[in-house]
């Protein structure tokens, strides 16, 4: 997310202006509950009274759990929730400072070179204006520390095991210290620290130097009576009869051995479609026709055949009562 | 160094306390933790218990197999049943508490956590070297070099293990998507160039260049430990130390009838300490095996961790399945495709005519892109030769399997 606008000029990290257009952060762990709630989040005790943590202690929190379960969406609600803008660092294998952090506007020092040229210009100014803020690109990690950023931002880095490790300890500076040093430059600080939200879907283990600076949450999925809750809230025209089915279905289907468990972004995703083909109660023939909605593995598919979604829906026509 | 101003009474004394016992059950709980959590508890947390488990929770857990552990030292720990009352009164000054010091109580969470911890060093004694006649003659360690794993005598096993550790493992390198500075010409680089540019004023350009940075790609190994596999399967362990010393990631689990990941034991630095904790927590050493329900459990519950799409894994069996081979070859296709190279090391293949008749071999074999023997020290200097080279990825061994 480069900024567009170069207008800051001379020495620009030192000064700026204070982040005080923010609202106020949210005075109980009920009252982030109820913020959350309000932008149809639907989290549990333990979940909010984390979030209520890293916000009060300024500390970055670190989301870990299956995909699907409300990683990336919980750095989104508080976004709104607290009316401010979010920046989302999304990982790669081979992001890079260049990438994350900030790049040097190579093509305009390039002119610059060119112009001085022409204009016989002290070659140390030279050097000295090359490197100021007018050639600096932003990347999402400065950006979200800019301090002349009226509200800090919500930073979203999402996904981390999905970078290389290398780029983790670009990280630690930011986590820390909400600061990243440019060597050409100096050091940029944020005035209010911005909100931290780190995810990863643990493909591979974060390197604990990481982990130390952040609160630290396991996202599972949620009981029957949230998981309703967040049908409810998330697609208001499904039936009611026909959420209690669903929920109870995909919560029998979580006990299953199966190599990807289908997560709430599945279970709603599936919900719209079964709202969409005009289905009021589960049957067999539709809940095979739409199991791809819920399963990703061409095994799972498999492994809950026929016999075993006609058993599932039993129990779940049961259990909805 | 406790903020003492924050948390009156004798709660920073009990979090403190909890969190030593939570270091002895082996959580790497560090007092910047421990100060965090004193930070934390006085915003959130001393509402109820479920809070004050997650603050605590949040603060000292760090990877999602440690919480069960957690789960249970909370417990036992702070096992009050007014525990929120007696939060209240902790956090009272002093001279208000007449609690008794939690010392008594601790000794024994800790015994009945890890009552194996304390006497753990004493198990393992430096094994008795055979100091003085450890220089055998030249022949006899050509010997060594061919001789069987299984039908070497102790005090050869033992020679042999000593000779193990001159290996020199090297592993062929990656690249990956990274790039470093280069002195040869590749792709420019663009920023260092412009940076060293602007050191001469811009009048010259001293051209930087960039190539792409290479990793040294993960290792796992998992090795049958049933009966008919156990000595070669020790000697694999000792083989794994040695490899994760030298330079790679190298994650190990044991199998017979069920997995057992032994990588947190190899860490440490003793081969031998190493290896003995490895042979007393794995409960099935020596039993049956069932090969297909452990590569299943392999395959869901770690394979997408520990493999990314770089790793090479040894897997040492003699693949005598005798159950479900249909489920063998469908656990080691999809093994096969989560990796970058299978080699598969087999003990049997030390007879010269061995015919792969097996059902269970002729699952596995289609599903290799390697297939060595594993019976002697050759047969290693071997396979380190082979880790050390690009794979010769399409040939496959189905010409000595294929009927």
């Amino acid at each position: 997310m480069p900024s567009a606008d170069g207008t800051l000029t001379g020495l620009p990290l030192a000064e700026g202006a204070a982040g005080s257009g923010a609202a106020p952060l949210p005075a109980s762990i009920d009252a982030l509950a109820a913020a959350l709630a309000a932008q149809d989040y639907v989290a549990d005790r333990r979940l909010a009274t984390v979030v209520y943590l890293a916000l009060k202690l300024g500390r970055p929190l670190f989301l870990e759990g299956e995909p699907g379960t409300g990683k990336t969406e919980i750095a989104r609600t508080l976004a709104a929730a607290l009316g401010r803008p979010l920046i989302r660092l999304q990982c790669h294998e081979g992001l890079d400072l260049a990438g994350a952090a900030y790049e040097w506007n190579y093509a305009r020092q390039m002119l610059e070179i060119r112009l001085a040229e022409g204009a016989a210009e002290d070659r140390a100014a030279l050097a000295a204006r090359l490197f100021t803020d007018t050639f600096l690109v932003k990347r999402a990690l400065l950006d979200a520390i800019d301090p002349a950023r009226p509200v800090p931002p919500v930073l979203l880095i999402d996904e981390l095991d999905r970078a290389d490790e290398p780029f983790e300890a670009f990280l630690l500076e930011v986590l820390a210290d909400f600061q990243i040093t440019i060597p050409e430059m100096g050091t940029v600080k944020a005035i209010t620290p911005p909100i931290v939200v780190l995810t990863s879907n643990r493909t591979r283990e974060v390197h604990d130097a990481v982990k130390r600076r952040c609160l630290y949450h396991w996202v599972g999925f949620p009981d029957a009576a949230r998981e309703l809750e967040i049908l409810r809230r998330k697609v208001p025209g499904a039936p009611e009869r026909l959420a209690r089915e669903i929920v109870a279905f995909v919560q029998r289907l979580r006990e299953i051995e199966l190599y990807k468990l289908p997560g709430v972004a599945e279970t709603i995703e599936w919900t719209r479609a079964l709202r969409e083909l005009d289905t009021v109660v589960l049957d067999p023939e539709v809940v095979q026709n739409t199991l791809g909605l819920l399963l990703k593995y061409q095994d799972d598919i498999a492994r809950v055949g026929a016999d075993e979604v006609a058993r599932l829906i039993e129990q779940a026509r049961a259990a909805a009562g | 160094m406790l903020p003492s101003g924050q948390t009156p009474g004798r709660l920073a004394e009990n979090v403190l306390h909890f969190a030593r016992v939570l270091r002895t059950a082996g959580l790497p709980v560090g007092s910047d933790r421990v100060m965090l959590a004193l930070q934390a508890l006085p915003v959130a947390g001393l509402e109820g218990k479920a809070d004050f488990h997650a603050v605590l929770s949040a603060c000292f857990v760090s990877r999602h197999e440690q919480q069960a552990l957690f789960d249970q030292a909370f417990t036992l720990y702070w096992r009050d049943p007014d525990l929120a009352g007696r939060m209240r009164a902790l956090l009272l000054p002093r001279v208000n508490t007449n609690t008794p010091p939690p010392v008594k109580e601790n000794r024994r969470l800790g015994d009945a956590l890890f009552p194996s911890t304390r006497d753990a060093p004493a198990k393992a004694p430096p094994p008795a070297e055979i100091e003085l006649e450890a220089t055998l003659t030249a022949s006899s360690q050509e010997r060594l070099q061919k001789a069987d794993f299984e039908t070497m005598s102790n005090e050869e096993f033992r020679e042999a293990l000593r000779l193990l550790t001159r290996l020199k493992p090297a592993f062929e390198p990656l690249p990956t998507r990274r790039r470093a500075a280069s002195p040869r010409p590749g792709r420019l680089d663009v920023r260092a160039t412009l940076r060293a540019a602007g050191r001469v004023g811009g009048d010259w350009l001293p051209l930087r260049h960039s190539a792409p940075r290479t990793v040294v790609p993960p290792l796992v190994v998992l090795a049958d430990v049933s009966g008919s596999m156990a000595r070669y399967s020790r000697m694999l362990l000792h083989f794994a130390h040695l490899l994760g010393q030298a330079g790679p990631k190298v994650e190990t689990f044991a199998f017979g009838t069920r997995l057992t990941r032994l990588t947190p034991l190899l860490r440490q630095r003793d081969v031998d300490v190493a290896v003995a904790q490895c042979t007393a927590s794995v409960k099935d050493w020596s039993g049956g095996t069932r090969i297909a329900h452990s590569l299943h459990d392999f395959n869901r519950l770690w394979a997408r961790r520990v493999l990314g799409s770089r790793a090479t894994v040894l897997l040492v069996s003699d693949g005598l399945e005798h159950e479900a081979a249909e489920d063998l070859a469908f656990e080691m296709e999809r093994l096969h495709k989560s990796c970058r190279r299978l080699v598969w090391l087999n003990p049997l293949l030390r007879f010269e005519a061995f015919q792969p008749k097996a059902r269970g071999i002729r699952a596995m074999l289609p599903h290799v892109d390697d297939f060595r023997p594993v019976h002697n020290l050759a047969s290693l200097q071997q396979l380190v030769d082979a880790l050390a080279q690009a794979p010769a990825r399409r040939v496959r061994p189905q010409a000595l399997g294929a009927p």
